[in-house]
């Protein structure tokens, strides 16, 4: 039984259909205090079976404390999405989440999938431009709520 | 988030975190999250409610000359 409703799959699964690309999230998970782990691996796990491009590996955050750092993850639940390159490497997008991706935040993560996975980016080429001249680290929070 | 998402899959010095406020109080009241979206660029800008991407990415690069609490000191 999973958590999506069968024409909310079927959308999914139309819109993962257009990636080009394979798309890797990392689910930084905690065993003891961490109340919404079980609900964020639910919601992860519906993913790969809506597109062969998705993966999701677990990583323990307590345990793995390496690549936690590696990914500046301190937190869970924490999801990290790695991505791609032409030449099939993989490639951190530096897109994080912190907190179960529910509500809203599904929304989102879709979107992040959906770009790392090949679409075309929204930021207009003067915009792109202004983020090529960028050469020293940014680090964008956006807080949000599931509602 | 699409939008700084967006800017940090174009420029390897950017990362967008999307943060569930809720979950994490301690967070929130660090950056005195009150309303939502809240977006806050290198401790050193605030962006309240969703703007314009032009908007948005200005105000986001103010944060590279804007110095932030914790690096006042050397500028």
């Amino acid at each position: 039984m999973g958590l999506l409703a069968p024409a909310d799959q079927e959308r999914l699964r139309d819109a993962f259909d257009e990636m080009t690309r394979p798309v890797r999230l990392l689910f930084f998970t905690q065993t003891i205090g961490c109340d919404t782990c079980v609900q964020t691996k639910q919601i992860l796990d519906e993913l790969p079976e809506l597109s062969d491009k998705i993966v999701v590996e677990e990583v323990n955050l307590v345990l793995d404390r390496d690549k936690a750092a590696q990914y500046g993850v301190d937190r869970a639940p924490g999801i990290v999405i790695l991505g791609t390159d032409e030449a099939g490497a993989v490639q951190d997008s530096r897109i994080r989440f912190l907190g179960a991706p529910s509500g809203y935040e599904f929304v989102s993560l879709v979107q992040a999938l959906l770009l790392v996975g090949g679409r075309e980016s929204t930021l207009t080429a003067a915009n792109r431009a202004r983020l090529a001249a960028v050469n020293e680290p940014l680090t964008i929070q956006v807080f949000s709520t599931p509602t | 988030m699409s939008l700084a998402h967006e800017m940090a899959y174009a420029n390897p010095h950017i990362t967008a975190v999307a943060v569930e406020a809720t979950e994490f109080p301690d967070l929130a009241r660090k950056y005195q999250v009150s309303g939502v979206p809240k977006t806050v660029i290198n401790d050193a800008v605030e962006i309240l409610g969703a703007i314009p991407q032009d908007a948005f990415i200005e105000q986001a690069l103010l944060a590279l000359t804007t110095a932030g609490p914790e690096d006042s000191a050397h500028r």
